[in-house]
């Protein structure tokens, strides 16, 4: 399973994630990781962290120390002694995961930004985590390095391990997520699966003769917003693109409209695209631009 | 942790470096004295005029050179960096999700840093030993006050004021490691450690604050010289042995209250 957690900056996603580690502590409020309460005590927190790999805005190394070394200081660094023992032992594998088998002995200060990326995957991976929450996790990584990465995700995901991934970019979060959560000033707005979620917003295009008529029964209409109003001299009318959200659909609109004594010339659906839905969601949440 | 510590400075440039300082202390000490006519009782550093009599003295008048300022720079720097460096290079926050608790990373961050700081006191010690040795041998020791003791004897009262002013520096390691809790700044922790250590020194210079003097950190960071009295003169050095310890567990405790508590930004 692959969750995508979507924010414009500033959102909260971060600080989610960091409260999610354990890193923060909220004025209010728990987390649950893996059903654990993570706020209840340290020795609950350090359980579920156990079982979680995180990469938390950018990787972060030892940049003196080869990458290997790297891995196995973390490694070494906390847990009891078959913990470390296990992920000392998967330190080739990791780095043979993400390809940086032959690399794994230069200094971290002589890798590339997308090496550094990598090797900080094979850090969260280096436990076996049932859990990957990885932030922003292509940042930095070219085309080619972002579409292999999403097949790594992708593989690692289909073998059983949920990964929350959170990102600012829609296309890769519509691109590779099986669910995806938009947060917008600190609360999540929706959750679904991408395909839901267009859905619930869906952009109509309304062709009507009385502009006037038909603005006021527009604004009367919840979950309508007017996106765009064209003005069609030729043919005398009006083109609107409406956004519809949550129960309303092209057929209500259509009927309120001719009720009201407004012509319909067109009513056109369209599907909307993931970023749509985002700018919709995001707008309802107010955010300061 | 603490052993990962260790291999981590064991790959750093500025371990060797202040061991290599640690080494060169003493070896500058009796090369000057080779250079030159020995110098009268008095004259230089305490134990300076000892070194021609027996080689054993180089490594004390190196003790005398780098307590108050080159062992407190390196002590400072290393637990002045210790938390705030792993914070200001992002790795704190990938220890902390490791999981390492945090009393244990806070423990093994103040004990590597004295392992550090004994490890350059034997260092000095032990070229002091070997480079005075080398130019002016090694004997009986002759005592401040007069009598000698063997030379076996006299190694067992050095390595005692090695420990003395290892422990010394374990109440400024733990200042450090307290300051290093505050900030995400390594470097500056490292600077505002070194400052407690310098002021603490100006202000025991001041007469007229005699009142503060027992309770400051520096006050007797040199009375390790009493050990080659015979028989040791306890008295300054119970009480410094007393500040240490105070200090280090004030310190300590602070760090760890602190740093239990303290968010993970960056």
């Amino acid at each position: 399973m692959l969750y995508g957690f979507l924010g414009p900056n500033g959102a909260g996603k971060t600080t989610t994630i960091r409260m999610m580690l354990s890193l923060i502590r909220p004025s209010a409020g728990q987390a649950y990781v893996l059903d654990e309460s993570v706020f209840s005590s340290a020795a609950a927190a350090q359980g579920a962290l156990r079982r979680v790999g995180a990469v938390i805005e950018e990787p972060a190394f030892w940049r003196w120390l080869t990458g290997r070394k790297n891995l196995e200081c973390f490694a070494n660094a906390g847990g009891p002694a078959p913990d470390r023992r296990a992920r000392v032992a998967r330190i080739d594998e990791v780095l043979a995961t993400v390809g940086l088998r032959s690399a794994a002995d230069k200094r971290v200060k002589a890798y590339s930004q997308g090496m550094r990326q990598r090797l900080g995957l094979a850090l969260a991976l280096l436990g076996d985590p049932e859990v990957l929450v990885l932030d922003e996790p292509t940042n930095g990584l070219d085309p080619q390095g972002m579409r292999e990465f999403r097949m790594l995700l992708r593989r690692l995901a289909d073998a059983g391990t949920t990964i929350f991934v959170s990102s600012h970019l829609l296309g890769e979060v519509e691109a590779m997520c099986d669910h995806v959560g938009v947060l917008a000033q600190g609360k999540l707005v929706a959750q679904g699966p991408p395909s839901e979620l267009r859905k619930r917003t869906d952009t109509v295009r309304v062709e009507v003769d009385d502009r006037l008529r038909a603005s006021e029964v527009l604004a009367d209409l919840t979950g309508v917003k007017v996106r765009d109003e064209q003005v069609r001299a030729s043919s005398h009318s009006t083109m609107y693109t409406l956004a519809l959200t949550g129960d309303a659909t092209p057929a209500q609109v259509n009927g309120r409209l001719v009720a009201a004594g407004v012509k319909v010339g067109a009513l056109i659906p369209e599907q909307a695209s993931l970023e749509d839905v985002f700018l919709t969601l995001v707008e309802g949440a107010d955010v300061p631009r | 942790m603490f052993r990962v510590e260790l291999a981590k400075a064991a790959r750093r440039w500025r371990t060797w470096l202040l061991a290599a300082g640690g080494a060169a202390m003493p070896i500058l000490i009796v090369v000057s004295l080779l250079l030159s006519d020995p110098p009268g009782p008095g004259e230089g550093p305490p134990f300076l005029s000892l070194v021609v009599h027996n080689g054993l003295f180089a490594s004390f008048t190196s003790l005398v050179l780098v307590v108050p300022f080159f062992l407190p720079l390196a002590t400072g720097l290393l637990a002045g960096d210790s938390i705030a460096g792993e914070a200001s290079n992002g790795t704190l926050r990938y220890l902390m999700v490791r999981p390492v608790g945090r009393t244990r990373f806070v423990l093994a961050k103040f004990g590597s840093v004295m392992a550090l700081v004994v490890a350059g006191v034997l260092v000095l010690i032990a070229f002091g030993v070997a480079a005075g040795g080398l130019a002016y041998g090694l004997g009986p020791v002759p005592t401040l006050s007069g009598s000698t003791l063997s030379f076996a004897g006299g190694l067992v009262r050095l390595l005692a004021a090695g420990g003395y002013v290892a422990l010394s520096m374990a109440g400024l390691a733990a200042i450090g490691v307290f300051i290093s809790t505050l900030t995400d700044s390594g470097p500056g922790a490292a600077a505002a450690t070194v400052i407690v250590a310098i002021v603490s020194q100006i202000v025991d210079a001041l007469p007229s604050l005699s009142a503060v003097h027992p309770y400051l950190l520096t006050h007797q960071w040199l009375a390790f010289g009493d050990v080659v009295r015979s028989p040791v003169a306890w008295g300054s050095i119970e009480s410094g042995v007393l500040i240490g310890l105070s200090y280090t567990a004030v310190f300590l405790l602070a760090a760890l209250a602190r740093f239990s508590r303290r968010d993970v930004t960056t």
